[in-house]
């Protein structure tokens, strides 16, 4: 049997290295529609994850409204906020960052920039979005059953998720349950994908260790997300059973509104142990694509290589592996055993190791470079910052004994604002600007760029500063309005009202983003086939934008790592990877040096 | 052809085989990439039934009231002789078959032998559907005794639960696994795999490797039975 699994593996294998078999569609829709290009599927995951991301950044700015304003606004009531509440952070993490991070950057840069003309699986690919777009369809329609979308907070955690009192607990949370599991077998089928095209459909020469950075980001993520999802899964199939059999697997007994219910002996510790075993990973899920990214665009605009690359890579598969060990953190107040809190704090902090790595590492890429003020760069440098502020409260928070008193107030709120929402956020918008002229083959307006950043950039620290010290003053989280509650200080509410306003010029200013991206498209410079003279395979392509298939007849072959940059005795400031090195000029100018 | 080809073959064993592997160009593992696919969605597969089964031990662990009896629940009356765990032996024992009778398929299927392979996987089907028909039985017989998911006339209410959970959740990977293999035998008995002939969804060509990757899934889905087998009818 061995020898005849080898001898078709053989012939599998010399068939599959420059002979995939695209679909090459000929019709409007089959192109543009129902394609199994991975550049296209990028856009339609981009664009949704956008769209649906905007729902949730108009849900934020309701809630600020009412925070700022209280009673003024009739149509926000108590369940109507905690629905926005619930919606906003759902969609941002899963169904925003997720999947513009994964699905929309992993597919656009996965095959070219590992040389393959193609995912491994395209048709797996397509079905990929189309689920990921029923499920984003699913989750719109609980806005409009009878009782609303679901109010429970995006943790869902039961017994309140499915108890009466919770607005939404009729069609909302099933809607939710629904979307969420759609979305997860969505997701497997694009992460299977992403997976196996890096490790299997790498062009000549194109090791791992020769990755750029951002493939790295994403295709750790990937790993984390295929082991993360099958919790929430399994979380979300049991509380369904829960809700809708009358089984008591997360549903203790208990009284509701007076009345018993008919549950007994379920275990909502249980739920919160699945939930985070998946949340956790989750946050990390969203921040390696980050980082990579990040670390990409800084070499790139520094003209300099990135700093120590190996331990960048090293990093990434670090925390990637301590994220799944982590979790319980997020449950100190839970009521789980004290000893677990002192294991989970202690994991905690030593992933900020790996983590601290990373942003010396970014800093020591910027140290001496040739550092070029691009919107990109700017983007990456705002990172850098916000996300070692995000991190820091993260070290408040990792602790048992800090983290008791600040649990579920604003200081969490302002916390996981910082790192794991503007920090990301900031890179989503420095890609767009970094490989928007490889999509569309036009620059984006600079000066339109910088307004768009800066008033992003302070805004959000306008927004999300002050809500530390409005959680040192014990001001709880996810709360309709204050009222007379005598321990906190009227100043606070002076700080809401600032906070709104700041909120609602940051979501002005992505307008001017927005206008910028359409009126590029149509009038931008020409951009040429590498604008910012990067060196990854993406930016060598024979056209701009890349046809289907990527590159042009042959393959490129790739002789050296991503960040070839003011490599001494070159005649240029770059090498890209497919250059050969006979190919490398000598600088002459500069006498006692050769290549 | 030797110039071209990359060296994709490792020569080496153990950990320097390892690290040529994870330091090569190309690819990592010298498999297609259906198979490789299969791998890692079995590896994300696992971590379900994981979570699964971690969470029946801490609902069965963390109960105060007295867990049923498995020796005593499962077992078939016959001829006046209450037999413990005899149905679930011949469930197992059916479906540890298939998987032998799987692996002579993808060894047939290599060796292009249509009949046999079409045949095999049709036996394979057979083994697995017959093995959902018996699960479905115990289920009636339990349903029939007063087992609900929401109580039992035994004691714990988990208990219940997680048992129709879970094994109904195994018994729909069994289906699927069953009508793929259906769908397979089909397509081996047309010739599409000889033939290479496009996929109707994805027009893709066929070959033999897609019986292998099923066969995993199968093996897979086999092996998970063992762990459901031990936590719930042994403990």
């Amino acid at each position: 049997m061995a020898e005849h699994g080898q001898h078709s593996v053989q012939h599998a294998a010399a068939g599959e290295f420059d002979n995939m078999e695209l679909v090459h569609p000929k019709t409007f829709l089959g192109k543009y529609v129902w394609s199994q290009d991975a550049k296209v599927i990028a856009i339609q995951y981009g664009v949704t994850a956008i769209a649906i991301g905007l729902v949730a950044l108009v849900l934020s700015i309701l809630m600020r409204l009412q925070l700022g304003f209280p009673n003024t606004f009739s149509l926000i009531d108590p369940a109507s906020y905690l629905q926005y509440v619930t919606m906003h952070g759902m969609i941002m993490v899963v169904y925003l960052l997720t999947a513009l991070f994964l699905g929309a950057f992993g597919n656009y840069l996965i095959p070219l920039m590992c040389g393959a003309r193609d995912m491994a699986f395209p048709y797996l690919n397509m079905l990929s979005y189309w689920f990921y777009l029923a499920a984003v369809l699913i989750l719109m329609a609980s806005f409009f059953v009878p009782g609303g979308a679901t109010g429970a907070g995006w943790t869902l955690y039961p017994p309140q998720a499915i108890s009466p009192g919770t607005p939404g607990i009729d069609g909302g949370i099933l809607l939710m349950f629904a979307s969420l599991s759609v979305f997860i077998a969505g997701f497997t089928m694009g992460g299977l994908n992403y997976v196996v095209t890096v490790l299997q459909a790498r062009t000549r020469g194109m090791t791992l260790m020769r990755l750029p950075l951002t493939i790295w980001g994403i295709f750790m993520a990937t790993v984390m997300a295929l082991l993360a999802f099958p919790a929430l899964l399994v979380a979300i199939l049991m509380m369904l059973c829960d809700m809708l059999l009358g089984t008591s697997f997360f549903m203790p007994e208990m009284l509701n509104l007076g009345e018993p219910s008919a549950h007994e002996g379920g275990s909502p510790l249980l739920y919160q142990h699945l939930f985070w075993f998946f949340g956790h990973p989750e946050v990390y899920i969203v921040a390696l694509p980050a980082f990579g990214i990040v670390s990409d665009i800084l070499a790139t605009h520094a003209r300099k290589n990135i700093f120590g690359y190996r331990m960048m890579v090293w990093a990434i598969i670090i925390i990637a592996v301590l994220s799944f060990v982590v979790w319980a953190h997020h449950m100190f107040i839970s009521g789980m055993n004290p000893y677990f809190g002192f294991l989970f704090a202690t994991t905690t902090l030593i992933i900020a190791v790996p983590t601290a790595i990373k942003v010396y590492n970014w800093v020591l890429t910027l140290w001496r470079g040739n550092i070029r003020m691009t919107v990109p760069m700017l983007f990456a440098i705002g990172f850098i910052f916000t996300f070692v502020n995000g991190g820091l409260s993260g070290l408040f928070l990792g602790n048992v004994t800090v983290d008791v008193p600040l649990a579920d107030t604003y200081f969490v709120v302002g916390h996981f604002h910082m790192v794991m929402a503007v920090a990301p956020v900031l890179v989503v918008f420095g890609a767009i600007y970094h490989w928007y002229p490889k999509i569309t083959g036009r620059m984006l307006d600079d000066t339109l760029g910088k307004i768009h950043f800066w008033v992003t950039f302070l805004g959000t620290y306008a927004i999300f500063y002050p809500m530390h010290f409005m959680g040192f003053a014990g001001v709880p989280r996810r709360y309709y309005g204050y009222g007379e509650t005598s321990y906190i200080p009227d100043s606070m509410q002076a700080l809401n009202a600032f906070m709104s306003v700041a909120a609602i010029i940051v979501a002005l200013v992505q307008l001017v983003f927005f206008y910028n991206l359409v009126r590029s498209y149509f009038h931008g410079r020409e951009a040429g086939p590498n604008p910012w003279q990067a060196t990854t395979l993406e930016w060598q392509t024979e056209h701009t934008p890349p046809r289907h298939g990527n590159f042009g007849a042959e393959l490129p072959v790739v002789y050296r790592w991503a960040y070839d940059y003011g490599v001494p005795g070159a005649k240029h400031d770059f090498l890209p990877q497919n250059m050969p090195p006979e190919a490398v000029e000598a600088d002459d100018t500069v006498p006692g040096r050769r290549s | 052809m030797a110039s071209n080809e990359p060296n994709v073959s490792s020569p080496r064993q153990g950990a320097p085989g390892f690290i040529h592997d994870w330091s090569a160009e190309r690819r990592v593992f010298n498999v297609p990439w259906g198979k490789a696919m299969m791998w890692l969605f079995i590896l994300s597969d696992v971590f379900i039934f994981a979570c699964f089964l971690v969470g029946y031990m801490v609902l069965r662990m963390s109960t105060v009231e007295p867990w049923p009896d498995a020796s005593e629940v499962f077992a078939l009356t016959i001829a006046g002789q209450s037999i413990p765990l005899l149905l679930i032996a011949i469930m197992t024992f059916i479906l540890i078959s298939s998987s032998g009778t799987m692996a002579l398929a993808v060894k047939y299927g290599y060796a292009n032998d249509r009949r046999k392979t079409a045949v095999l996987l049709l036996i394979t089907a057979l083994l697995g559907a017959s093995f959902v028909g018996m699960q479905a039985f115990e289920w009636a017989i339990l349903i029939g005794e007063g087992v609900r998911p929401w109580e039992n006339p035994w004691g714990a209410a988990q208990f219940g639960a997680v048992f129709f959970l879970i094994t109904g959740f195994h018994g729909t990977h069994v289906t699927i696994g069953v009508i793929f293999i259906v769908i397979m035998a089909v397509k081996v008995m047309r010739g599409s795999l000889d033939g290479q002939r496009p996929g109707f969804l994805t027009g893709r060509k066929g070959n033999y490797g897609m019986v292998e990757s099923l066969g995993l899934y199968w093996h897979f889905v086999d092996l998970v039975w063992v762990f459901i087998f031990a936590f719930f009818y042994l403990w």
